[in-house]
């Protein structure tokens, strides 16, 4: 869903990376870069500006131009202003009713997804063992009722209906007489309307008046545009909104305009949809979604920790060796060292842009860590020569550094195999980067 | 209501600052609010970028400074992006000309449908609506409630069934009953479901067994709210199901529709119809100055 906005941003900053470092030139091109992903992630434009201009200011402030690792900080500088603006932490779990029922009012423009997301949470909560009401408050539509009738008979839930000419307070008296039906929660469905309506907006008004929601959410369409932002203010300013719902998140669309909503409104998003089926519903977990953003896993913290534990200059090397597959037993071993120094392999893998996949394959936990000890042990019992050269390890040699290391010749046997693989495939890896399909922290274009 | 009721009627305190005297003279001020006023309105950054270039060399390279002017050549630019060919609702040798309205959920499909089927009927025509969404709960009740309104006959499949075969059957019913026009809603889709695209493939080749040369139309429905996925949503309908033209929806709101310049000026697809409220009514053919002054509106 934000991949686009991630694709771009590595790409923007994998280009700074690739410079010893950065001129004031790279971080005006680096910043219109991040102006140009922003917008055309439909970040609202005030948003955009902001944005800009902090990660602008604090990469001056932290004199980014001078330090070698400058490019890396102009990431995490963009990186920490989209966690802010996303409200970072984790998710907003939905508010309940201390004496039932807990009653939870949709509301937002039209087509935005409210009626079906009234049935997806009726079916979640359904599913926590709780025991929802409906109530098809959308009297203008054609069979808008009808539409959550059907999700109803779908789910083995009631419906309640509303009278056109009384519309809130009959939601008022369902409500009243829903604990006595044995519902613990009540889901009201309202009419799609716009925020410049004011006629239609009184009528929320009036709804909320009388039904004296637990949460009242706002349900936005995840493809929408820079206007988002100013419907989803007009709906605060006559609302008590309690949350967001990001519908069609299924969708390829960037998400930037419900991010901005988020971000001007302080409304924090509490669910989104991923189909169009009743099950698709899940939590929304800000923090997550901020390095989703970035499409970089958690780089940043790998940056981090690498930059604790590893000599660049050496990293560098080794990295240029790597992808050129001229890398060796001792590059490796080498590696290994520092490797070791930054914490459990797996998540390192993990933290790594692409990477995740592999991390999976992966043996769990300190299993992981014992391979890399075997491997360890191994290429210590070769000699120099041998490191250099995986060439030289014949039958008589294998045997001997079996020996040595305390391991079996097929487990070597094994290991050189993968090693070959693994040349193999970093040799593809950096002929992408070569062209410039692909780019590595710390490898030089 | 007319399109400048529809659409002008939302200036905002912005785009006030856009016009002064008449013999204002341009200042970067004044730049800064245009290219705000053009990316508030979700034209893409990619092209209000060059806009704004083409904008600056006027004042600075021709000595063209006065606000109107450069704002007329501005809206200039734009109409021109829009294209000016192909623009009315196109017309088939044979009877009945077959229009399908496709796009992502809740763009407006059903009720553009129903709007369109209204226009065609106050013009003489006698339109035929086909249900062939039945996929959305109670997506069938809907175009029926608005065929029983507007006493436009409609042909429904059953709930799940498939929607190649309805639209068919709808069309095969048009040319029984000597329909002029039949108007097909389709089922809400994301571009990205492969499964669901193929799925509008097909109903698309079916149209034209029932037939030939069917569908005349394929008309892609734009939220009017939505951003910049408009153009991830053109491409993939157009690859697809061979769009043919555009509808852009809820331009009642304070939306501007401006999405929909990338995708007319990218995959050259004509806006036929600006959709501006929920009444039947609400319809209305495009005109592509009338459109771009109601985003930058004459003072
Ligand atoms: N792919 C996808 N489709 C969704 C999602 N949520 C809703 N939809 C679809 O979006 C369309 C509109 O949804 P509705 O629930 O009818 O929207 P609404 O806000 O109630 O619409 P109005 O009552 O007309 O204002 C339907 O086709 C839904 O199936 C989602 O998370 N993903
Ligand atoms: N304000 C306004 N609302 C509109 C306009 N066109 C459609 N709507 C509303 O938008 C909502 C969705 O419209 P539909 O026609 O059901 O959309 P759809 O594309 O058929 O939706 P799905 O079939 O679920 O994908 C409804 O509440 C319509 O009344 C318009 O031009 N202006
Ligand atoms: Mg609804
Ligand atoms: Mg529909």
């Amino acid at each position: 869903m934000f991949e686009q906005l991630s694709d771009r941003l590595t790409a923007t900053f994998a280009r700074l990376q690739g410079r010893p470092r950065v001129t004031e030139a790279d971080l005006d091109e680096a910043v219109r870069d991040v102006r140009v992903a922003l917008l055309e992630a439909d970040v609202n434009f005030k948003v955009v500006r902001q944005l800009v201009a902090t990660v602008r200011e604090r990469a001056l402030g932290e004199r980014v131009l001078e330090s070698i690792s400058g490019a890396q900080q102009v990431v995490k500088i963009v990186h920490d202003a989209l966690v802010q603006m996303l409200g970072g932490g984790s998710a907003t779990p939905l508010a309940r009713a201390e004496r039932p029922p807990t009653v939870i009012l949709l509301v937002g423009l039209q087509g935005s997804g409210k009626t079906t997301t009234a049935g997806k949470l009726a079916n979640l909560l359904r599913k926590q063992g709780r025991r929802p009401l409906l109530v098809a408050a959308d009297v203008y539509r054609p069979a808008a009722v009808d539409q959550l009738q059907a999700l109803g008979k779908q789910l083995g839930l009631p419906v309640a209906t509303v009278r056109a000419e009384a519309v809130a307070d009959d939601i008022g008296t369902v409500i009243a007489a829903a604990s006595a039906d044995g519902r613990d929660v009540v889901i009201v469905d309202s009419a799609g309307r716009l925020h410049i309506d004011d006629a239609m907006m009184a009528e929320l008004e009036a709804v909320v008046t009388s039904a004296r929601p637990h949460e009242t959410l706002l349900v936005v369409d995840a493809m929408g545009g820079q206007d988002a932002v100013d419907a989803a203010a007009a709906f605060k300013a006559r609302l008590p909104l309690t949350g967001l719902v990001l519908t069609k998140m299924d969708s390829d669309a960037r998400g930037g305009a419900a991010l901005s909503i988020r971000a001007v409104t302080g409304v924090p998003v509490k669910l989104m949809g991923t189909s169009e089926k009743l099950d698709g519903i899940e939590l929304f977990h800000p923090d997550r979604l901020a390095q989703r953003i970035l499409g970089m896993g958690d780089i940043l913290t790998l940056v981090e920790r690498a930059q604790e534990h590893v000599d660049v200059k050496e990293a560098e090397a080794q990295a240029r060796r790597l992808l050129e597959a001229r890398f060796t037993f001792e590059d490796f071993y080498g590696q290994l060292q520092q490797i070791k120094k930054m914490g459990p392999i797996g998540d390192l893998l993990k933290m790594m842009p692409g990477m995740g996949q592999l991390a999976k394959q992966l043996p769990a936990g300190d299993k992981a860590e014992k391979d890399l000890g075997r491997i360890e042990a191994i290429i210590a019992s070769m000699t120099r020569a041998e490191r250099a050269d995986p060439a030289l390890l014949n039958g008589s040699r294998r045997k001997r550094i079996a020996a040595g290391s305390g391991t079996t010749v097929s487990e070597i046997n094994h290991f050189l195999k993968q090693f070959a693989e693994m040349q193999k495939l970093m040799k593809q890896v950096g002929g992408m980067a070569k062209a410039g399909r692909l780019r590595l922290p710390g490898v030089p274009r | 209501m007319s399109l400048f009721a529809g659409l002008a009627k939302t200036r905002s305190g912005l785009l006030a600052r856009l016009f002064g005297p008449k013999d204002a003279k341009v200042t970067p001020e004044w730049l800064g609010a245009l290219e705000e006023a053009l990316l508030r309105a979700d034209i893409a950054v990619t092209l209000v970028d060059p806009v704004m270039a083409q904008a600056r060399d006027l004042v600075t390279l021709e000595g063209i400074d006065t606000v109107p002017k450069v704002l007329d050549a501005v809206r200039d630019a734009l109409i021109r992006v829009l294209g000016a060919e192909d623009l009315v609702l196109r017309t088939s040798a044979v009877r009945p000309r077959v229009v399908l309205m496709v796009g992502v959920n809740g763009s407006g499909k059903t009720t553009t449908a129903a709007k369109l089927a209204k226009r065609l009927k106050d013009a003489g025509e006698s339109p035929l609506l086909v249900a062939a969404d039945t996929f959305r709960a109670a997506a069938i009740e809907q175009l029926q409630a608005w065929a029983a309104r507007l006493d436009v006959p409609v042909i429904a499949g059953k709930p799940q069934g498939d929607p190649a075969a309805i639209v068919f059957d709808g069309i095969t019913a048009g040319i029984a009953r000597g329909s002029t026009t039949v108007i097909a809603d389709t089922a809400g889709r994301l571009h990205t479901k492969v499964h669901l695209m193929d799925e509008l493939g097909k109903v698309v080749r079916v149209a034209g067994r029932a037939r030939a040369g069917a569908p005349d139309e394929v008309l892609l429905v734009l939220d009017g709210t939505a951003g910049q996925n408009a153009i991830e949503q053109a491409r993939g309908f157009t690859a697809s199901a061979g769009v043919t033209g555009l509808v852009v929806t809820k331009l009642d709101g304070t939306a501007k529709g401006g999405a929909v310049f990338r995708v007319a000026g990218e995959l050259h697809l004509p806006v036929k119809f600006l959709g501006v409220g929920e009444k039947a009514t609400d319809l209305v053919p495009m005109d592509p100055r009338a459109f771009v002054e109601a985003l930058l509106p004459r003072s």
